[in-house]
């Protein structure tokens, strides 16, 4: 297959400058955690919001790039559409493992239990468990597995709105997503910073992962060239 | 050939094959029926089944006997080569997906023709006292289940260790199937009806069938195209 990415093959100047910002957006948010104010009623245990939250803005960003990539990819055989599409699944699985540990941690102390069948909790845990079918059928499905996880992608991501509606009819007891806008100053602040440093991380990782899979791309060309030489 | 022509065409292949050796039909109508059994056994205290186990039982049953369903369908097409000439034929591929989604339909809604009566008697559940919409909700819900079902077991005909991968593609996608199934029937079974609810809940069926038919036949001929 004609590889339409292989134009870029050396990373750009860009990566170096935004990986010393993310290293240093992530380094200032602690700081920036313990100097936020402490909440009256849930205390220290609710500075865990400042990661949990963007954690999850982070899987469902990388859950909706996999299903429009892996739209993309199905008409267009666009490669780079599918590396875009594993990396959205990767990074929604990754950041969905780190919010569904700060979570249970958080709600432990909260509620007094590990683990509610909550409208929010089910949702993200069936989108996990969506892109880590969507991980599985690439792994395990052989030859030609990546169109077919594409429908995988699709299907996933056009399917939270569904899974959202039905978990929220079915019950809910989450803090209303009004929580944000309600936030104190010193911790509303400190929240968008945090968001942007994982937003910032988000990208950072997707460079690195495409050029990868790019990387990797040419190197089967090279071999297979290599190959009709001898 | 029009595109209904189609449809009927090898809908009646596939009915034909499955009259004259009726393997897929038994099989998965004891398998519902296995499984009905053994959940009773989890669900049943003192003689007494727990409130609600009817409807989860049933979809339950619905959706295990139709992954059976669905991955032997297209096994059949498989160990003869016969999907590939499908492909072949020059006909439209999406009235080729239609085809074997109402296969699938057909087949189903005969195991749940007799599931549905077996869960009523087992665990006493009222299955007659609105019998239209929930005849109407185990049609919109099996469409739902279906339609996504056809489209994954078709698509994995290709991929290794498709038995595995079918369910474990297939149940995170259809979790709002199994809600709205499960909660919408258990609105009817149960002591105080819902019509109201059901009736909530037949809607978000009927809303995710027609995505979900719509976005199978958009992409059922890049997905079956090698």
């Amino acid at each position: 297959m004609r590889d339409q990415g292989s134009g870029i093959s050396s990373p750009s100047y860009a990566f170096p400058a935004l990986a010393v910002l993310t290293a240093a957006a992530l380094a200032y948010a602690p700081v920036m955690i313990a100097q936020a104010p402490v909440e009256s009623t849930m205390l220290l245990v609710q500075k865990i919001f400042y990661f949990h939250v963007p954690a999850w803005f982070v899987m469902f960003t990388g859950a909706f790039t996999c299903g429009i990539a892996s739209g993309i990819y199905l008409f267009t055989r666009s490669r780079n559409a599918d590396r875009y599409a594993l990396t959205g699944a990767e990074l929604a699985v990754v950041f969905g493992l780190i919010g569904l540990t700060t979570g249970p941690i958080w709600a432990r102390k909260a509620w007094g239990i590990w683990w509610d069948w909550d409208a929010k909790l089910t949702l993200a845990l069936i989108v996990w468990l969506t892109f880590i079918a969507y991980l599985l059928l690439r792994r395990y499905g052989g030859p030609g597995s990546d169109r077919l996880a594409a429908g995988v992608g699709l299907f996933g991501a056009a399917n939270i709105p569904f899974v959202y509606y039905s978990v929220n009819w079915w019950r809910t007891i989450h803090p209303k997503t009004s929580v944000v806008p309600s936030l104190g100053p010193g911790m509303r602040g400190t929240f968008w910073f945090c968001v942007l440093a994982f937003m910032l991380l988000m990208t950072l990782l997707v460079a690195a992962r495409v050029h990868l899979e790019r990387q990797r791309d040419r190197l089967d060309q090279l071999y297979l060239a290599a190959e009709d030489d001898l | 050939m029009t595109f209904l022509a189609t449809v009927w065409l090898v809908v009646r292949k596939d009915l034909l094959v499955e009259l004259r050796s009726r393997e897929i039909l038994y099989t998965t109508v004891f398998f519902a029926v296995s499984c009905v059994l053994v959940f009773s056994f989890g669900f049943v205290r003192d003689g007494q089944p727990i409130d609600g186990a009817a409807a989860g039982i049933l979809w339950i049953a619905i959706a295990f006997s139709g992954t059976l369903a669905l991955g032997r369908t297209f096994e059949r097409e498989r160990q003869s080569e016969t999907l590939r000439a499908l492909l072949l034929a020059p006909v439209d591929r999406p009235a080729l997906y239609v085809a074997k989604l109402v296969g699938v339909l057909v087949l189903l809604l005969a195991v749940e023709a007799l599931v549905v009566p077996l869960v009523g008697i087992l665990f006493q559940a009222p299955v007659l006292r609105a019998p239209w919409t929930l005849a109407a909700l185990l049609v919109a819900g099996t469409i739902g289940f279906a339609c996504v079902g056809t489209l994954f077991a078709a698509m994995l005909v290709r991929a290794r260790s498709r038995d595995v991968l079918l369910p474990v593609l297939l149940y995170p996608v259809t979790v709002p199937v199994i809600i709205a199934g499960v909660r919408g029937t258990a609105a009817l079974l149960q002591a105080d009806p819902d019509a109201a609810m059901a009736r909530a809940w037949l809607s978000l069926l009927v809303f995710f069938d027609v995505i979900f038919i719509t976005l199978s036949l958009w992409v059922f001929e890049p997905l079956m195209t090698e």
